[in-house]
């Protein structure tokens, strides 16, 4: 999943200054689960939008809260377009691409980003969220059982250890297992540590990068 | 602000603060008419937005009243009531609100004394604040 967390309110309260009617638009889906932008928190933005204008004075505020299944798909967009169409402004509480499409399903609006997108991974404890993949383009868990190094290792390193943990930890970060004391433990369990003899070649980083935005197409199913 | 009386929310547990309340009256122990009590079976209920919502309807203050630590009907109902309303006097500092409006407290069913203590405490407090700002908008609807 991707995860997020809230712009501060000062700033959405700022740029929403000279709009007396807009929606706040949440997204059931990713923001849900991180609690970034499901329907209680696009409700309780509203709220706070609506009462801070009350409070600093200027005309008032209307903040419509709506919410959709995934604001990534422009199927369950169209549904807003009535409530929209009435709005001078939205505030996005989907992940970057929630409010993407969200301006291109809805040229005529401005739309300003609630959230700020931080990463793709998954709860690890209730109220915190981890990085566990960096969508490097091809994947090597197979390689580092199951541990991915680009990304739980501070260096990102494909070769590793580095040699400077200590008692399992990081040396960049303590509060992080090092990752290749993971991979090691795996693939000792596995007794597949041979694999940490195969020295990995340079990544070939095009694949993460692209030119210009990366493209998935599955020509068995395009139209 | 002088001959200020505030209003102020208070979501009372049923197992703990809303007995308490019940036995200060039995005791007719006196505390501030300010005080309006809601009943909720777990301080854990109150959400944010309800919190909000008693603000926007023109609350001075809002107190949630919760059991003992460790002692929540519910097991852990409190210790969320009371970290939602440290994050929502954050919020409301944000909104440009004074955080004092809005306070967390322990008790027992048999602290009716402790409830009145706490009904005063809140409303002094709060009167020192003088009427929230939110209030003018629902006076004049
Ligand atoms: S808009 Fe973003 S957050 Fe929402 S479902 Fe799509 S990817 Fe997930
Ligand atoms: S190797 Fe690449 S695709 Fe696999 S988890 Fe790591 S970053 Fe993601």
């Amino acid at each position: 999943m991707i995860v997020a967390k809230p712009k501060p309110l000062s700033f959405l309260a700022e740029q929403l200054r000279p709009y007396r009617k807009i929606a706040v638009v949440g997204c059931e889906t990713c923001m849900a689960v991180c609690l970034a932008g499901g329907e209680k928190e696009t409700r309780r933005l509203s709220q706070a939008l609506e009462l801070e204008r009350r409070v600093k004075g200027g005309a008032s505020l209307l903040a419509i809260p709506l919410t959709v299944k995934r604001q990534c798909e422009y199927e369950y967009l169209e549904l807003l377009g009535e409530t929209l169409k009435e709005v001078e402004a939205a505030v996005s509480l989907g992940c970057g691409v929630g409010v993407q499409y969200l301006v291109t399903a809805f040229p005529e609006l401005w739309v300003i980003p609630g959230l700020d997108t931080l990463l793709v991974g998954g709860p690890t404890a209730l109220g915190v969220w981890e990085e566990y993949c960096r969508l490097c383009g091809e994947c090597l868990l197979h390689l580092t059982g199951g541990v991915c190094p680009l990304t739980r290792c501070a260096k990102g390193l494909l070769n590793g250890p580095c040699g400077g943990a200590s008692e399992g930890r990081c040396e960049v970060n303590p509060e992080v297992p090092c990752a290749w004391l993971l991979i090691y433990d795996r693939l000792r369990r596995f007794g597949k540590e041979d694999l940490l003899r195969h020295i990995a070649p340079p990544k070939n980083w095009r694949l993460a990068q692209g030119r210009g935005p990366r493209r998935l197409v599955k020509e068995e199913v395009r139209e | 602000m002088k001959g200020f009386k505030p209003t102020i929310v208070a979501f009372c547990c049923h197992y703990c603060a809303y007995a308490a309340a019940d036995l200060a009256g039995s005791l007719r122990l006196e505390y501030p008419s300010s005080i309006r009590i809601v009943e909720v079976p777990c301080s854990g209920r109150v959400e944010e937005e309800l919190i909000l919502h008693a603000f926007a309807e023109g609350a001075d203050g809002v107190l949630v009243a919760g059991c003992l630590e460790g002692d929540c009907h519910f097991q852990k109902g409190n210790v969320r009531a009371r970290k939602r309303v440290e994050y929502l006097r954050q919020l409301l500092t944000d909104i440009g609100l004074e955080p004092e409006r809005l306070a967390m407290y322990n008790l027992s069913s048999a602290m009716g004394k402790r409830f009145a203590e706490i009904a005063r405490e809140m409303t002094e407090k709060v009167a020192g604040l003088g009427p929230s700002p939110l209030r003018k908008g629902v006076e004049e609807a």
